[in-house]
């Protein structure tokens, strides 16, 4: 048992030694762009994961607090005439505020509902906030994109380098938040929601409190991501920003990787965001991408319903017990003993 | 006032079309509890096929109906059958993503194959219009809300007169206790995918024929539809019905009265307002999964 | 003193009247039994009581308090719990894990405290023991069998130390070497202060196990009170052979 720990604390040091380095090994830009964009996703996904891989209730919208983030981190920084370089850095934070407010409100009202209404209500609080972002031209600068402190003297190669270490500081961050939820009792109240949400009503759980501070914690970590891309990016618009296509691709990868599961959203996010990043360079202009996209993403999801991670741990324990070790959990929809079990 | 009252009429013009989208979708989550976001991607598929032939062949675009509506009825039994029948686990979730994921394709390949650029469906009677009450209303869609009044017309003999019907809201009712009672649930699931996208592809010329579209208009469309559907309550279709209408009408009369571009907002505040209120939507049933 | 009071409680769904005006006490410290033919409302009264249903008149008071407009999690908080007809655990939880997610005290110190689940993984191995199930602390619900299911639901339950349990069917699909043992357990628990109210259909289990019974017809109670007595009632022997 500690052998198996032993070996998954080294395999994470070195994991770890090689994210640190990464601006080192390979210094030149498009190189550190993909890797700015690939933590970006890693931290994306594990914050999503947060809220529908422990609780089930799968938000479509959480483009909205990606968006949200850039935004108030934005506008933020514009009011307070803050000078470009390392300082709006750390600022970050309150942006994540901000997305956990907004989150508050969205959430309240869609958490009145069920998971598959929460689903259609994310979208449409999406939709809301890209109609706001869009007419409120005052405030946001409507279509025209509002603009954020461009740091000049980050010249040539070495620019991305902060944005990376920002990204991988946030992934981090929503690494050890979402560990460490899993192992607390409230984590533990998350599970049981996604189980079987009656049956934990009944043995004292908070549902509600508990959903609504799940999502919270997610689009706060979601915004602070959003405001170092719109940082990153220098220029926003609201379609690009608050844009279905990121909320989705969040999506995807926790489900390729794994849904509820810490490596899963990661290695999800690794595997697809260079090759989202290859396939809209080559494919974006004729549309051919989309399609790929969705054959991808079909393929998937049909062939591996419940992720890498878990498929691949299922196979291990099978290897190692020799034969088959017991029937496997029943599908979502739980108590039900009448139910058979998955294929 | 004249503006208030031609707005409420194209309201309740463009809520039959609207009511007619709606429908297709509400109908496939009650019967396979799944959550079709793909839905507008087909009624938009359904518009450019209509659009294809007519371009090709110069014929009225309703009567590309002919075509549309057995092709697309055919397609949504396959989709169902390749895509979502071997969904076993977490079937809600993923569903949604699966859909998208073909809502996705769709456009790219529309796009591939259409250019982005907006196109319209036209007949001959396009400009063509009436006078009523001292504004005039054009002849499109009066025909396009007849076809939704037809089709849905239709749908509701379909559900509640035939064995199939019965069937069909038999597995809404209770997916289980139809099984026990001898019904095939999952060729019931196959045709009424197939009926949702039969009456995508009417909503596809309705709508192609009231609005300019391209492969991205499906965005826009997927949002009102899911918008009305939450608010009639999932898997009613009186509910979507109404809906629509109610939606539709205020949203025009908003454009009317406060301005075009925040009428799209009002259509997303009237649903945060009734899910305040009503959780379940003005039709849905306020359920407790099992007790 | 009656640890549970129900009094006029009424429930309609539409055109039918589940439960009519149905009054019932539970003394502390007893094991009292619920018995009714098919339909007669008796897991009606427990989604009432435990608050999974809205009442339509009357009121469910606990310890002098009233309970009846209070949601399930509030209702566990204060010391009712309650098991499931068809024995409901968390199927992707480990067993262990189904023991550790009940909720007493919604306080945020304890939530987000991780050290509290050390003594609460004592106690939980603890009540595993007392059931006999701990070897499966480690396996997930799913693969449970479902007698170790119906144990692991009654165990997790009792962990947060409910004053009152209702019951609705303990022995429902056991075989008769379990169902002795469910019987052992809850004389057990009973004898360290915990009140029972249980559903049950099977009459032996009931009449040895329950200091008193409740019989519900049509919604409505027609008898209450030792098994000796409800067993000879007239009115209930007409209920179960007559409807």
């Amino acid at each position: 048992m500690s052998r198996t720990v032993g070996l998954k604390a080294l395999g994470l040091a070195m994991l770890g030694v090689v994210a640190l380095l990464v601006p080192v090994i390979a210094p030149d830009p498009a190189t550190t762009n993909v890797a700015v964009f690939t933590m970006m996703y890693i931290g994306l996904a594990t914050a999503w994961n947060i809220m529908g891989g422990y609780t089930g209730y799968i938000s479509l919208g959480h483009a909205a607090f990606f968006g949200f983030g850039a935004y108030s981190f934005g506008l933020l920084l514009n009011h307070l005439g803050m000078a470009p370089g390392y300082g709006p850095f750390f600022l970050v934070p309150l942006a994540g505020v901000f997305a956990a407010l907004l989150a508050v409100g969205i959430g309240w009202v869609a958490l009145r509902t069920r998971a598959a209404t929460f689903v259609i209500v994310t979208i449409a609080f999406m939709f809301m906030l890209q109609l706001l972002a869009e007419n409120l031209v005052k405030v946001t600068g409507g279509g025209a994109g509002l603009s954020l402190p461009y740091p000049h003297d980050w010249g040539g190669d070495f620019f991305n380098t902060p944005y990376y270490y920002a990204m991988l500081a946030l992934a981090v961050l929503a690494l050890v938040v979402s560990w460490w939820i899993r192992r607390s009792k409230f984590g533990l109240g998350l599970l049981a929601i996604r189980d079987d949400e009656d049956k934990a009503l009944a043995v004292g759980v908070p549902t509600r409190a508990f959903k609504l501070t799940a999502f919270m914690i997610s689009a706060a970590l979601v915004g602070m991501i959003g405001a170092v891309y719109g940082y990153y990016v220098t220029f926003i618009y609201p379609q690009f920003v608050i844009d279905p296509l990121i909320g989705i691709s969040m999506v995807l990868m926790v489900f390729l990787g794994g849904l509820g599961t810490l490596s899963g959203p990661v290695l999800g996010a690794l595997l697809l965001e260079p090759a989202q990043l290859q396939f809209a360079y080559h494919f974006g202009a004729s549309r051919l991408y989309l399609v790929l996209y969705s054959a991808i993403f079909l393929v998937v999801i049909l062939l591996m319903p419940r992720g890498i991670v878990p498929s691949v741990v299922d196979l291990w324990h099978r290897r190692r017990s020799g034969s088959a070790a017991g029937p496997t959990p029943p599908a979502h929809g739980a108590g039900n003993a009448i139910k058979a079990a998955s294929p | 006032m004249q503006l208030v009252l031609e707005a409420v009429v194209l309201g309740v013009l463009t809520g039959g079309v609207y009511a007619l989208m709606a429908s297709g979708l509400t109908l496939i989550f009650g019967v396979m509890r799944i959550i079709n976001v793909g839905h507008g991607a087909l009624v938009i598929l359904g518009a450019y096929l209509s659009f294809a032939l007519f371009r090709s062949l110069h014929i009225d675009p309703f009567l590309t109906l002919l075509v549309t509506v057995p092709a697309m009825f055919a397609l949504g039994v396959v989709i169902q059958f390749v895509f979502i029948r071997p969904l076993k686990m977490d079937r809600e979730a993923l569903s949604v993503l699966v859909t998208y994921a073909l809502a996705l394709g769709i456009e790219g390949a529309l796009g591939y194959l259409f250019t982005t650029n907006y196109v319209e469906l036209r007949g001959w009677y396009e400009t063509a219009s009436f006078p009523v009450f001292g504004f005039y209303i054009t002849w499109v869609y009066v025909f396009g809300f007849v076809l939704a009044l037809v089709v849905l017309g239709l749908l509701f003999l379909i559900l509640y007169r035939t064995p199939f019907g019965g069937a069909v809201r038999a597995t809404m009712l209770n997916r289980t206790a139809a099984q026990l009672i001898g019904v095939d649930v999952d060729r019931v699931s196959a045709l009424a995918f197939g009926v949702g996208m039969a009456t995508a592809a009417a909503g596809g010329v309705v709508f192609g024929i009231t609005n300019a579209f391209n492969p991205g208009s499906h965005y826009d469309l997927i949002s009102r539809l899911l918008t009305i559907i939450v608010l009639g309550g999932l898997g009613s279709l009186r509910g979507a019905v109404i809906a629509a209408l109610m939606m539709l009408v205020t949203t025009e009369v908003a454009a009317v009265l406060i301005s075009p571009v925040w009428a799209s907002f009002v259509f997303f505040v009237i649903l945060v307002g009734v899910l305040i209120v009503r959780p379940q939507g003005l039709y849905g049933v306020r359920v407790r999964e099992r007790i | 003193m009656s640890l549970l009071e129900i009094s006029n409680l009424s429930k309609r769904f539409g055109g039918v009247v589940a439960v009519d005006s149905c009054s019932l006490s539970v003394p502390a410290g007893s094991v009292t039994g619920l018995i009714g033919p098919n339909g007669s409302g008796k897991t009606t009264v427990f989604n009432l009581v435990t608050g999974f249903l809205p009442r339509d008149g009357g009121d469910v008071r606990f310890k002098s308090r009233s309970i009846a407009d209070l949601g399930p999690d509030r209702i566990y908080g204060l010391g009712i719990g309650r098991t499931f007809q068809l024995a409901r655990i968390f199927p992707r939880l480990t067993a262990l894990e189904n023991m550790l997610v009940p909720v007493r005290r919604a306080g945020l110190r304890a939530l987000l405290s991780h050290g509290q689940w050390g003594h609460e993984k004592a106690r939980a191995m603890e009540m595993l023991e007392f059931m006999d199930i701990s070897r499966v602390a480690g396996t997930l619900g799913g693969a449970l069998s479902y007698g170790q299911r119906k144990l692991l639901e009654l165990a997790a339950v009792m962990m947060a130390r409910p004053e009152l349990v209702l019951l609705d069917e303990p022995a429902g699909g056991v075989n008769p070497a379990l169902l002795e043992r469910i019987a052992q357990h809850i004389r057990q628990l009973n004898g360290q202060g915990v009140t029972f109210l249980l559903v049950e259909h099977n009459m032996n289990f009931v009449m040895n196990l329950c200091h008193q019974v409740v019989v519900l017809h049509q919604g409505r109670v027609i008898a209450a009170g030792s098994p000796a007595a409800v067993r000879e009632n007239p009115a209930v022997l007409d209920a179960y052979l007559g409807a």
